[in-house]
């Protein structure tokens, strides 16, 4: 319940372990421009330094400092006070979806597991001795998957889709949106194996489109615009296969 | 590979039903003024051919695809896994198969 | 609701299940009803008087309304997934339940 005064402002943090936790409560005094880091960064160094919270850059570059704030995903650096507070009171949680090391820090292992499970990373079959591929940036592979390339494993969207939520297999639409970014660079050379990774119980298919993703990135990336490429590449690449087994 | 397979049964019957929905959709806005009657209804199904391979076909295809919505449920929100999930999977789709077969002979065949 | 899941396209997603679910728990009434017909005429005949009754036809609205959405909104997923991606997904929502409403009023008044 806020008690806060004009100046001062209610924040509900979330402490514990894996073991589990509950909110505490704290008065931080408001600033102009501030952000939800400042406050976080304000409580750990005046009033309780035991408080484990992550940051980097802290200038919207590098995606470290994500966390639930009023229930939401988003990068603390990049989001101001004024903007998200309710009746002068803030909530803030650790990354939904993925499990606690200690308050606001959680173990990204199992994302960055994902990642590799969805092939996302990039494979080539050319040497030093080869030419530099000759790619047109207005390809139509190219565009699409430069438009999926800027993602900096934040974990935002992990954090909002609730089929990860439903299904702790499920890839998630970061790995996925790599897969997908990947699947359409013309020099990578294991595209076969990246399908199969995808294609597989834990895969694209499991996405109900729900653009939670899609609504919280902080770089305007679309995962389930890239899952519904991967879709019809596995499909058309799915029927392909069965056609030509049964006509062998 | 069990997913993409749903995947692909789920979207192909969608397919399949969307002119059958459109024409299911019209006949009920159309039969439905004037109150349904048991005899104008059968008047014109009784012995057809056409009524009765289009709602068989709008059967099989909803019984697919009904199966595989319920499951993604009976998965994401209920959590069931394994065996349970399957064979609860399994009964939606007999049993909308059966009922629905039946209901279509209930109203194509001749007595 | 959970805040993160305030948002358009997540409501689209929950009544594209919503009405699917009904839908399927529908479909063996209906099955059951129809089946009716294998007793006679007459059987199938005291069950439909009971649709005569305001309630029934708000009820079979109901239904109608369900089954025209899961229609658009399946429309709209089977595009989102076929077809090039488009921006446009909020207005494609919003455009499959005005359609929705609009085949299930349709329904209404020839129902009265």
């Amino acid at each position: 319940m806020p008690t806060s005064d004009s100046s001062t402002i209610t924040v509900s943090v979330w402490r514990g372990s894996a073991a589990g936790g509950k909110l505490q409560d704290f008065e931080v005094p408001q600033q102009p421009s501030q952000t939800i880091l400042d406050v976080v960064t304000w409580i750990q160094r005046k009033l309780d330094t035991s408080l484990s919270y992550r940051f980097a850059c802290r200038v919207g570059m590098c995606g470290s400092c994500a966390m639930m704030v009023n229930g939401i995903p988003r990068w603390t650096c990049r989001t101001h006070v004024n903007k998200v507070m309710q009746n002068r009171h803030i909530t803030l949680e650790p990354l939904r979806n993925l499990p606690v090391i200690k308050d606001l820090a959680c173990d990204m292992s199992e994302f960055f597991e994902k990642w590799k499970r969805a092939q996302g990373h990039f494979t080539g079959s050319a040497s030093r001795n080869e030419k530099v591929a000759d790619i047109s940036p207005q390809s139509n592979k190219r565009q699409a998957a430069n438009a999926a390339i800027e993602c900096i494993n934040c974990g935002v969207c992990y954090a909002s889709c609730d089929v990860v939520a439903w299904n702790r297999d499920y890839l998630g639409p970061a790995a996925l949106n790599r897969a997908w970014s990947l699947q359409n660079d013309v020099r990578d050379s294991a595209q076969q194996k990246r399908l199969q990774a995808v294609a597989g119980d834990a895969g694209c298919h499991l996405c109900h489109s729900q653009q939670g993703c899609a609504t919280y990135c902080p770089n305007e990336l679309n995962p389930t615009a890239s899952i519904a490429g991967l879709k019809r590449m596995t499909a058309s690449d799915f029927l392909r296969r069965k056609y030509r087994q049964r006509h062998a | 590979m069990l997913e993409i397979r749903l995947y692909l049964a789920q979207r192909i019957s969608a397919a399949i039903m969307a002119p059958l929905v459109l024409m299911h959709l019209g006949l009920m806005i159309y039969a439905i003024q004037g109150g349904l009657d048991a005899s104008e209804i059968l008047g014109r199904t009784r012995g057809s051919l056409f009524w009765g391979v289009t709602y068989g076909l709008f059967v099989i295809a909803v019984s697919v695809h009904a199966a595989i919505g319920l499951r993604n449920i009976l998965r994401e929100w209920l959590q069931l896994r394994g065996l349970m999930l399957a064979s609860l999977g399994w009964l939606c789709f007999g049993g909308l198969l059966f009922a629905g077969l039946r209901a279509v002979a209930a109203v194509v065949g001749t007595p | 609701m959970k805040a993160h899941r305030n948002q358009p396209l997540y409501l689209a997603f929950l009544l594209h299940r919503l009405s699917g679910l009904g839908l399927a728990l529908f479909l063996p009434f209906h099955f059951y009803v129809l089946g009716l017909a294998l007793e006679g005429g007459d059987v199938l005949n005291r069950f439909l008087h009971w649709s005569e009754l305001p309630l029934v036809k708000f009820a079979e609205f109901g239904l109608v309304f369900l089954l025209a959405v899961h229609f658009f909104g399946g429309l709209r997923l089977l595009a989102l997934e076929n077809m090039p991606w488009s921006n446009r997904q909020k207005n494609y929502a919003a455009v499959a339940v005005a359609a929705a409403f609009f085949v299930a009023g349709g329904f209404l008044l020839r129902a009265f």
